[in-house]
Formats: C-alpha cells, sequence, structure tokens
C-alpha cells in the first residue's frame, strides 16, 4: 500500500532521514517510534511531499508521488499533525469541512459527514460551531482526526496524534482509537515517540535513532529478537511491563485452553476473576520464564 | 483679512470652499492608499516567501518614508508636474512603507504548523494564500493600512502646495495671513477626517475574515478608486493658468484686489512659493504671485508684469530703528543712510540669486557688493584699554534678502564707526522681528514699508485705500505714526521695492506682447 524506498534527507548537511526503507500492507498500521529529533516527522512529510526528499522514492498503492500533483496528492490522504494544526479562523466545522470543499463536496454532504465524524468521535454537536482555541486539547485532537478522515482517505499519516495530552487522556483516547471502525481498515503510518502507545497501537514498529532505521518489526521481535545494541537497551526502562503486556497467553499456552487476546500483564492485573481457563499465577510466571529463555 | 467674525461664522462664510476642500483631501488619501494597498500588499507577500529580498525592500521604503514631504514634491514636480498627480504619487510612497512592512509581519506570523496543516490538507500555494494567510493576518495588514491612512490624512494638507488643494489652503492660507479660523477651518476637519477613517477602518480590522476572494476584495477597491477620482477637481486645461500662493489668495493687496481692480478672471490653483517659480520655468504655470526681488526671478529667466493700477502697496525696504538707539550712537544714521538709493531692484534680485541659487554665503555676497560700490572700508581697530565701545544690535527676518542686508550694514557700521555689531539674524516673520526691536533685543532691522502699514499699523480699509496709490502720503503717514506709537523711525529708503508683482515667462510675456497686469485681463478676456 506504501513503499518507501532509501529516502534520504539532509538539513544543512546533516542527514536528519538516511537511507530509510519500508513497506505498509494494506490496512496495517505501522508506527514510527524513536526519541525527539530521530527523524520521524521528517519521514512522514516526505511521504505527502511537503518535504522533497534529496534521494529515495515513496509509492502509495502503486504509484509513485513524485508523478502526482502535491496538492492533489495530500487531498487522498488523512493527515493528523503533532500540534493539531486546526485553522484558528475557522470553526470545528468549518475545519473539518476544508478538504471535501477542496474536493468541492456538496453543501449537504459535507453536513451529514461532519455529524456523523462528530458523533462516532464522541464530539458534542454544539462544539462545531466554536472556535478551536475553545475546545480543551482532547477535543483539539479529536477535531483534527476527524479532519483527517472526513473524506474517508485510505490512508492516514498521524504525527503524535495523542502528543500534546496528558497521560490519563491519552489513554483514554487511545482506546477509542483502537475501537474505532473508521480506522480498522485503513493503512496508518503514526509517529510517536511514546514506546506504550506504539506498543498499543502499531501492527508493527519502526525504531529509529539519528535518521536511520534500527528495526522494523513486532513487539515481540524489537522486545525478543533485538537487531542491535540500540534497540536492546532502548526498551530496558519498561522492559518486564512491555512484556508482560505484548505475550499472550496464547503465546505461553501453545495448543491450550486459554482465552485469546489476553496479555500475560492483564492476567497480572484482573487476578481476582479467577475465570475458567486461566491457568494458575506460578504456571504463567514460570511459562513466561521459559517463554522468554527461547 | 478682518478677523472680526468667529470660527463658525468663517465655516459658515466658507462652507463651500471648505466641503470642496474635505472632498479634495478624502480623494487624494483615498487614491493613494487603495494605491498603496494594490502595490504593497503583493510586495509584503512576495518579501515574505523570498525573506532575502526583505531587507531590502523594507529598507528601501523606509527610506522613501523620511525624505521630507515638501522635498519629496519639489522632486516630483519635474517629472509628473503640479496639481493631484505629483501628490496622489507622494502620499502613495509615503503609505508603501507601513503597508509592506505589516503584510510581512503579518505573513511571517502566520503560525507555520497551520500553513503545515493548510498545505496537508491539499491546499495548492495560492489557497494556503488566501484562505488561510490572509485571513489570518488580515488584522496586522489593517493594522499597518490605518496607520498609512493617517499618516495620508496629515501628509495630504501639504498637497495645497502644489496646486493640488484640499485642506491645507486653509491651513496654510490662514498660517500665512495669521488668520486662527481660517487655519482652525482646515486643520480641525482633517483632524476629524483622520479620526474618522481611523475608527472605520478599525472596524474593518475586526472582522474575522475566512477567506480572502480576490474579485471581492478588488471590487470595493475599484469603486472606491472611481469615485474617489471623482471628488478631485476637474483637470485644469485650457489656457493661462496661475498658481499663487495661499497668503496671496487670501490677501485684499493680492488676488482678491486683482479680481476687483484689474477684473482679472483667470484660472488658479493655490500653491507654495518654494515650488512656484519651478512650476512656473517648467511651464506647469504661466502667471505666478512673487516678490520682485526674489533671486528665482533671474534664475528662471522670468519677468514681473507692471501693476499699471498701483494695486500693490509699496515695499520699500529701508531701516527701521528705535529712536533711542540714534541718541545712544551718535553719528550712526548718516552712517546707515550711506546706502539709501544704493540698491535698486536689479542689484537686489542679483544678489538675491546669489545666495538662493549659487548658495554663495550672505558674508560673501554682502561683501562683494560694498567693494563694488566703493563703500567698503577696512574694519576699525578696536580700541585697546579703555572703556569698549557699545555694540549695535542688528536683527534680519528668515530670508535671504534679510541676511545680505544685515552683513552689509554690518561691514558699514564696522568701516565707518568705532561701535562693535552683533547680527541676530533669521528672527522668523515680521512680528518676532518687530517685537525683538520694541523689546530692545535688537536696535534696527530692514524693514518693508508695506509690512509696516498692513501688519503693523493695520489702518482701516478708507485709509488704506487712500495711501496706497500716493507714496508721499504714506510715506509720512507711517514716519508719524511709528514716531508716536513706537518711538520708531523709518531711515531712509535703501532703493528697492519688494513688493508682491506678477511674473510670467520672460519669452511667454513678449510672445503674448504683456508688459501689465492690465495687457494680461485683456489677454484673458479675448
Ligand atoms: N526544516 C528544517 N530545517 C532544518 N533542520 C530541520 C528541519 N526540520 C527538521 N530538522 C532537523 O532534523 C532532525 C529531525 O527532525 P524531525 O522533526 O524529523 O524529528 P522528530 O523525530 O519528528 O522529533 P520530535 O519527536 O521532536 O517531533 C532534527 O535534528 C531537526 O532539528
Ligand atoms: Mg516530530
Amino acid at each position: 500500500m506504501i513503499k518507501v524506498e532509501n529516502l534520504v534527507k539532509y538539513f544543512n548537511d546533516e542527514a536528519a532521514v538516511n537511507q530509510v526503507s519500508f513497506e505498509i500492507a494494506e490496512a496495517e498500521n505501522l508506527v514510527l517510534l524513536g526519541t525527539s529529533g530521530c527523524g520521524k516527522t521528517t519521514t512522514l512529510r516526505m511521504i505527502n511531499r511537503l518535504l522533497e526528499p534529496d534521494s529515495g522514492r515513496v509509492w502509495i498503492q502503486g504509484v509513485d508521488t513524485s508523478l502526482q500533483d502535491p496538492s492533489k496528492l495530500r487531498r487522498g490522504i488523512g493527515y493528523v499533525l503533532q500540534h493539531h494544526g486546526l485553522f484558528p479562523h475557522f470553526t470545528v466545522a468549518e475545519n473539518i469541512a476544508v478538504v471535501p470543499k477542496l474536493l468541492h463536496w456538496k453543501e449537504d454532504a459535507i453536513r451529514a459527514r461532519t455529524f456523523e465524524l462528530l458523533e462516532k468521535l464522541q464530539l458534542p454537536v454544539q462544539l462545531a460551531g466554536l472556535y478551536p482555541q475553545n475546545l480543551s486539547g482532547g477535543q483539539q485532537q479529536r477535531v483534527g482526526l476527524a479532519r483527517s478522515l472526513m473524506v474517508n482517505p485510505p490512508v492516514l499519516l498521524m504525527d503524535e496524534p495523542f502528543g500534546a495530552l496528558d497521560a490519563l487522556t491519552r489513554r483514554d483516547i487511545r482506546l477509542e482509537f483502537r475501537q474505532l471502525e473508521e480506522l480498522k481498515s485503513k493503512t496508518i503510518l503514526m509517529v510517536t515517540h511514546d514506546v506504550q502507545e506504539a506498543f498499543e497501537l502499531g501492527d508493527r514498529i519502526c525504531l529509529m535513532d539519528k535518521g536511520e532505521i534500527q528495526q522494523i518489526g513486532t513487539a515481540m521481535e524489537l522486545l525478543f529478537k533485538p537487531a542491535n545494541a540500540f534497540v536492546r537497551s532502548f526498551f530496558n526502562d519498561q522492559r518486564t511491563q512491555l512484556e508482560f503486556k505484548t505475550v499472550m497467553l496464547t503465546d505461553l499456552f501453545i495448543g491450550g485452553s486459554v482465552p485469546a487476546k489476553v496479555s500475560v500483564w492483564d492476567t497480572l492485573e484482573n487476578r481476582s476473576d479467577t475465570d475458567a481457563g486461566i491457568p494458575a499465577l506460578s504456571d504463567i510466571l514460570t511459562a513466561f520464564e521459559n517463554f522468554k529463555r527461547k | 483679512m478682518e478677523q472680526d467674525s468667529g470660527f463658525f461664522a468663517f465655516i459658515q462664510q466658507q462652507s463651500g470652499k471648505l466641503l470642496s476642500q474635505t472632498l479634495t483631501h478624502v480623494g487624494l488619501t483615498m487614491i493613494s492608499l487603495v494605491l498603496a494597498i494594490i502595490i504593497a500588499v503583493p510586495l509584503g507577500i512576495w518579501i515574505s516567501r523570498k525573506p532575502k529580498f526583505a531587507g531590502g525592500v523594507l529598507g528601501v521604503a523606509g527610506v522613501l518614508q523620511t525624505i521630507p514631504s515638501i522635498a519629496l514634491l519639489g522632486i516630483l514636480i519635474p517629472v509628473l508636474g503640479i496639481g493631484p498627480k505629483p501628490a496622489i504619487f507622494a502620499l502613495f510612497l509615503y503609505a508603501l512603507l507601513p503597508i509592506v512592512r505589516n503584510t510581512y509581519t503579518g505573513l511571517i506570523g502566520v503560525s507555520p504548523v497551520v500553513v503545515d496543516a493548510a498545505k496537508g490538507m491539499g491546499m495548492n500555494s495560492l489557497q494556503v494564500l488566501f484562505k488561510v494567510e490572509l485571513p489570518l493576518s488580515f488584522s496586522v495588514i489593517m493594522a499597518g493600512v490605518r496607520t498609512a491612512t493617517v499618516i495620508n490624512v496629515g501628509v495630504a494638507t501639504l498637497a495645497a502646495y502644489i496646486a493640488a488643494g484640499g485642506l491645507g489652503e486653509f491651513i496654510f492660507g490662514g498660517i500665512a495671513l495669521n488668520n486662527t479660523n481660517m487655519i482652525l477651518a482646515g486643520a480641525i476637519p482633517a483632524a476629524l477626517l483622520a479620526v474618522l477613517l481611523d475608527f472605520i477602518l478599525s472596524r474593518v480590522q475586526r472582522f474575522r475574515l475566512k477567506k480572502v476572494v480576490l474579485w471581492k476584495a478588488a471590487l470595493p477597491v475599484i469603486i472606491l478608486t472611481l469615485s474617489s477620482f471623482y471628488l478631485l477637481p476637474t483637470k485644469l486645461g485650457g489656457r493661462l493658468l496661475a498658481g499663487f500662493t495661499p497668503e496671496f489668495m487670501g490677501r485684499e493687496d493680492g488676488y482678491i484686489g486683482l479680481k476687483s481692480l484689474y477684473h482679472l478672471d483667470m484660472e488658479t490653483v493655490v500653491i507654495s512659493d518654494a515650488v512656484m517659480y519651478k512650476a512656473a520655468r517648467d511651464k506647469h504655470l504661466d502667471v505666478i504671485s512673487g516678490y520682485s526681488t526674489d533671486g528665482r526671478l533671474k534664475a528662471y529667466s522670468l519677468i514681473t508684469l507692471e501693476d499699471d493700477l498701483k494695486l500693490f502697496p509699496a515695499y520699500q525696504a529701508a531701516p527701521l530703528i528705535r529712536e533711542d538707539v540714534l541718541m545712544k550712537f551718535p553719528g550712526l544714521e548718516a552712517v546707515l543712510d550711506q546706502l539709501s538709493g544704493k540698491i535698486s531692484e536689479a542689484v537686489m534680485t542679483g544678489m538675491n540669486y546669489k545666495v538662493d541659487q549659487l548658495k554663495q554665503s550672505p558674508e560673501k555676497v554682502a561683501l562683494d557688493f560694498m567693494v563694488a560700490n566703493n563703500l567698503y572700508k577696512k574694519p576699525r581697530p578696536v580700541k585697546v584699554g579703555g572703556v569698549a565701545a557699545p555694540t549695535v544690535r542688528i536683527g534680519s527676518k528668515i530670508f535671504g534678502e534679510q541676511y545680505i542686508l544685515a552683513q552689509i550694514y554690518r561691514i558699514l557700521i564696522l568701516g565707518n564707526t568705532d561701535f562693535q555689531v552683533e547680527t541676530k539674524t533669521g528672527l522668523g516673520g515680521t512680528k518676532i522681528c518687530f517685537d525683538a526691536l520694541q523689546n530692545k533685543q535688537i536696535d534696527f532691522y530692514p524693514e518693508y514699508t508695506g509690512t509696516g502699514l498692513l501688519v503693523v499699523l493695520q489702518p482701516d480699509r478708507q485709509t488704506r485705500e487712500k495711501l496706497r496709490t500716493d507714496i508721499p502720503a504714506m510715506k509720512s503717514y507711517l514716519d508719524r505714526e511709528f514716531h508716536e506709537k513706537y518711538g520708531l523711525k523709518w531711515l531712509k529708503p535703501i532703493g528697492f521695492n519688494n513688493t508682491y508683482a506678477l511674473m510670467m515667462r520672460k519669452e511667454q510675456a513678449a510672445e503674448l506682447g504683456i508688459k501689465t497686469i492690465t495687457d494680461l485681463t485683456n489677454q484673458i478676456k479675448n
């Protein structure tokens, strides 16, 4: 769906992005993870051509983006900005309507879609007439998301969509985000520097450092098969928690009669409901240790 | 020149003129403003895109704004002539800077995140500009427009200097005629106009623009421009055109007298004497009001028309001295009288030409004159020891001719007496000089009989009428009145008569066979 090949971008003789290549399958969610300044935003902006790469190529749905008109290209790609990037002189409704207007949608089609999305994103209808500066941070982020989804683009680029929020709000929004039907079929490239977020939302994670990709893979691969010392040390702070959250009971008791999609962490957290089919705590921990040793 | 009526009476009397001046003023301000917006906003947009040109463009606009308005108008006259054209152009130049600067500041102040979002949503660069950047910087741009407007309303008063009309006609006429009501009749509407326009624009500034639609923005601009042109005086055309100073326009021994005595009825514009002579030389004007000894007469080959019906009173130059000074400095009168009859109009014009046009110093011109006329004597040596000789203090008004005369008297006194001399030149106009004389800050200064009569004594109309053509009667009237009222004495006339005169280009006057003002009147009648 999205294919990126050998992207290079220099700023003042320093490589902000160096030889970055990856592919994102249809409906897959790839997370770009890395410390501040490692080149995540730069990579993202080269995909919708807000930046032109010094070298390298990008294909979306098989079409080389460099052959397309940049503004037309962008109208077909949902874009959520790092700092919500809402237009301060437009109301919420007008902000959301920007892209469909560029595509000459009819007024009533725009209105219908606006209310549909406000509802899906749990934004009160009264907000439609307000200006962005009168919304809470969480509401602004949601409006930003709604704006990117308006014309139902198959591809979404999201630059730290929850970056400006406090930890609690973030968790809630993340939860909603995962459950949002609109997003399930979309091909998403999401940038974050929050490891938890990456693990929760990414089908695969692309870990970057100093403009270069260190490793691309599932959470499991990054945790248990690190490609180099950087990857290994990157997760050290919260390794145990991450491992507990990543490893599923089904991974530990292969062929056993354990519920699917329940992580070790979930089991530990919800110990009280001793559901049938969940092994004893000591069994789980032993199995976990064995799993790690493999 | 009577100031018997109050301000409101004046306004009532002159309401027609006031209205037309105000409309012209609005017209000049609006047209220049609209032109400035048309140029400055795109320029501001351009430099916000090409920051390396920003310094240069803002620098040039800044320099333009520091050019003194009068100088700028003077520069423009040879190119654009006189009238509304150079005035609008000058106002346009002044309005550029605030608008360019604010457009630039406004645009670079738009959050890059928002611009990024706009591009990211798929707007092309024009859409980003008109839907996002311009609406978001609108209030900053409008602030610049407001500044420019207020500046322009002020500077547009100077349009009166170059025959473009406006409220400056009253202001400068009032200043020249020392008529407060007239000054206020120009100044108050100008101030109100500035406040009003600023208020309207402040309302406009508050609009929360969603987008700028070019044709919608252009429409009011076009309407405004067209209607403003309508406010300007209709194009001057046709035959001989006269340019008179605001002062001349308002004086009985000026344009008013020309109309009543000579029945001269020609197209006239108001213009400052700073540019009037040049405008006559460059054929923008055919007849101007000037002073008969002005150096520019010679510089621009103009001639004066004979005042055959004796409208202009005699303005004989002579030292005006306090009687107590004559006692204090025995022999001084005889020394000063040495100059009597020595300087003709041609000679004075020549000296003024050297100072005003050739930029020679008054000292040098005075010395050259004294030497050439065998009046020069070496200054007497200062007596050593004993009591220091008393000092004679010579005053002068603030123009070249008076500086020259003061220097001539200085050389004369130093060469012929033991007194010391101090010159206090540049004492502004008649009133300042005359007050200084009365308050014993100076001992004498060169004055003109006509000024003494009309500005100092201000006799009633009848007396003026009687004295106008009768020079000996006027002389004895002046002598008597100044002696009785002020204890002042007019010494013997220096010789020349620095009076108002109508002037024309030499070759045009010859071509049309015009020698006198009556000739001019007849020429216009045909
Ligand atoms: N327009 C630019 N001009 C110069 N340097 C830039 C520009 N944009 C980014 N950089 C530099 O390139 C590097 C990568 O920046 P980038 O914004 O891609 O980082 P990031 O991974 O998104 O960081 P963050 O998590 O803080 O958003 C940084 O060192 C940054 O300073
Ligand atoms: Mg970033």
